[in-house]
């Protein structure tokens, strides 16, 4: 698996590490009830299929980017920087 | 018909023509007291003893592929009851005890060889943890013995015990850990739930689960509709999906987990190794195999297919601890899909929906709960009440952040476990 990094372009799956879900994008406020953070931090759609992910460029740029993954094929459909995505 | 080594004796004398089918392919009824949703190991050994234990036996268990073609038959076999934390302690110690009797049980040959497992350590910090985890056990009446650097070389001779990075300090014994033939379990519960009566229904995929005010009335299938008064859901790696059709969404993440097998070789290594500074463990199938293997790879995946950094992760981890293995030749290497749990530990548990029950979140363990999880799972089932060594397997435990059991200590995150 070679994931595309919107900075360093092709690179091997060994240069980045796996956060999960780009649902941690949308981090609830403090005062968030507790359901809010069970959806944020616990339960995940888990699709067979297209998802949208966190991967951490540690080996690389040293940037966060969402990658859209087949989860049953493995292939990159896409990424982008963390920073510019959409939560 | 019962196996007896009398059977096989006479059997073997008149040309093996005596053996019969292990269990019947029946058609799906309109209507079931019961429907497990999975034909897994789990599934299997529920639908078994609510039979065997609660006398229900208008039971089917619905299989979309074929009975043990999931994580039961594609694990890597190791059993032991060498938790710590309270709740899986208790459960893992009950299930244990059920496969000591599962042979005579079942009236099969599972195969189930307890030749001890040794969890290696190799500094001080280590041999602290792995000994208080030893008094955990004990505790709760199982067995482990701490070894230092010459009693596993007593059991162990073949080890690197003075690699660099991790020299071995010693180990924790468990002498009744050890391994299981994986198919047979599956086909052994396979065969004492289909005698008992319930029915095993196989390529019949669950694709809908009806609801009507907030009680589950049965299934939809590729078989067509199917009634229920209650419904299990037992599908492992699938749960996100299942659950789906009940309108739920789980704490679970699939990943992959991948395993590895040699060609078969003479005796060689006798007990289940583990060293878990290298992710790596290993044992050697009756057939002559070396079994072995390693983390997950660490990415959301349904592929049942792994890629190669961690094959070479595993590889590496195997020859750091016993360099001997690099003259094996590798056979074969798979993957199945794990449902991981945001602190390693599983879920049997009722669901907001009245009728409609949870058994998932076994994570890369699930092989040695296949009776405990049957046995309590079918207890919940039956009788509506938790199962007392089970009933710290509740759903609501991340929502509320009490009774987490995180095993490892490594925070109850979905990509930590
Ligand atoms: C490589 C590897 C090594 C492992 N090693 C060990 C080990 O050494 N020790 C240990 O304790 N555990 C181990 N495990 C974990 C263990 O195998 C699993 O936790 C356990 O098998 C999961 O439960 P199960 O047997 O019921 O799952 P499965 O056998 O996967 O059963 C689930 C079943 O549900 C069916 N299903 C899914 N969706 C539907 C649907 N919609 N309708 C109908 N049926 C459906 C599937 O086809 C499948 O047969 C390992 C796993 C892997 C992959
Ligand atoms: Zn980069």
């Amino acid at each position: 698996m070679r994931i595309r990094c919107p900075i360093c372009g092709d690179r091997d799956l060994r240069e980045f590490t796996y956060k999960g879900d780009a649902v941690a994008l949308n981090r609830p406020g403090p005062e968030a009830a507790a359901q809010a953070w069970d959806d944020y931090l616990h339960l995940r759609r888990n699709p067979a299929g297209a998802t949208r992910e966190l991967w951490y460029h540690g080996g690389g740029c040293g940037a966060w980017i969402v990658v859209t993954r087949d989860t049953v094929t493995h292939e990159i459909l896409g990424a982008v920087l963390a920073e510019e995505a959409e939560a | 018909m019962g196996f007896s080594g009398w059977r096989v004796l006479r059997e073997g004398l008149s040309g093996n023509r005596g053996w019969t089918p292990q269990w019947r392919d029946p058609e799906p009824k309109s209507e079931y007291d019961i429907v497990i949703i999975g034909g897994g190991g789990h599934g299997l050994s529920t639908a078994y003893y609510l039979a065997k234990e609660h006398g229900l036996t208008n039971v089917a268990v619905l299989e979309k592929g074929y009975l043990g073609g999931g994580n039961v038959g594609r694990n890597t076999t190791i059993v032991r009851a060498n938790y710590f934390l309270p709740g899986n302690s208790e459960f893992y110690s009950h299930s244990l005890k059920l496969w000591e009797g599962l042979e005579e049980d079942l009236n099969y040959n599972v195969m189930h060889s307890q030749r001890g497992l040794i969890n290696l350590f190799h500094s001080d910090g280590q041999r602290d943890a792995f000994a208080r985890r030893g008094n955990a056990m004990i505790n709760q009446g199982d067995d482990a013995i701490l070894l230092d650097r010459e009693g596993v070389r007593k059991h162990l001779p073949y080890l690197d015990f003075d690699n660099l990075r991790f020299p071995v300090y010693g180990g924790l014994l468990h002498p009744r850990g050890g391994t299981a033939r994986h198919d047979a379990v599956a086909w052994g519960y396979a065969r004492g739930a289909d005698s008992r009566g319930v029915d095993l229904i196989q390529n019949c995929e669950v694709t809908g689960i009806d609801i009507e005010n907030g009680r589950v009335t049965g299934v939809q299938t590729t078989r067509g509709p199917i009634r229920a008064k209650k419904v299990g859901m037992v599908v492992a790696g699938r749960s996100s999906q299942v659950a789906a059709m009940a309108g739920m969404r789980l704490p679970i993440e699939s990943h992959v987990l991948q395993a590895f097998v040699t060609e078969g070789l003479k005796p060689v290594i006798d007990h289940v190794v583990s060293f878990g500074m290298g992710h790596f463990y290993i044992s050697q199938s009756d057939k002559g195999g070396l079994v072995f293997g390693g983390d997950l790879d660490f990415y959301a995946s349904y592929a049942a297919r792994g890629n190669l950094p961690m094959v070479e992760h595993v590889m590496e981890a195997g020859m750091a601890l016993m360099p001997m293995i690099g003259r094996a030749r590798v056979l074969r290497s798979w993957g199945g899909i794990m449902d991981m749990t945001p602190d390693g530990s599983p879920i049997i548990d009722k669901t907001g929906i009245d009728g409609l029950y949870l058994n998932c979140g076994w994570c890369y363990g699930g092989f040695k709960a296949v009776p405990g999880s049957g046995f309590s799972f079918a207890h919940l089932i039956a009788r509506d009440e938790h199962h007392a060594p089970a009933a710290r397997y509740r759903l609501d435990r991340f929502r509320d952040g009490i009774g987490l059991m995180d095993e490892e200590g490594t925070g109850a995150q979905h990509n930590l476990h």
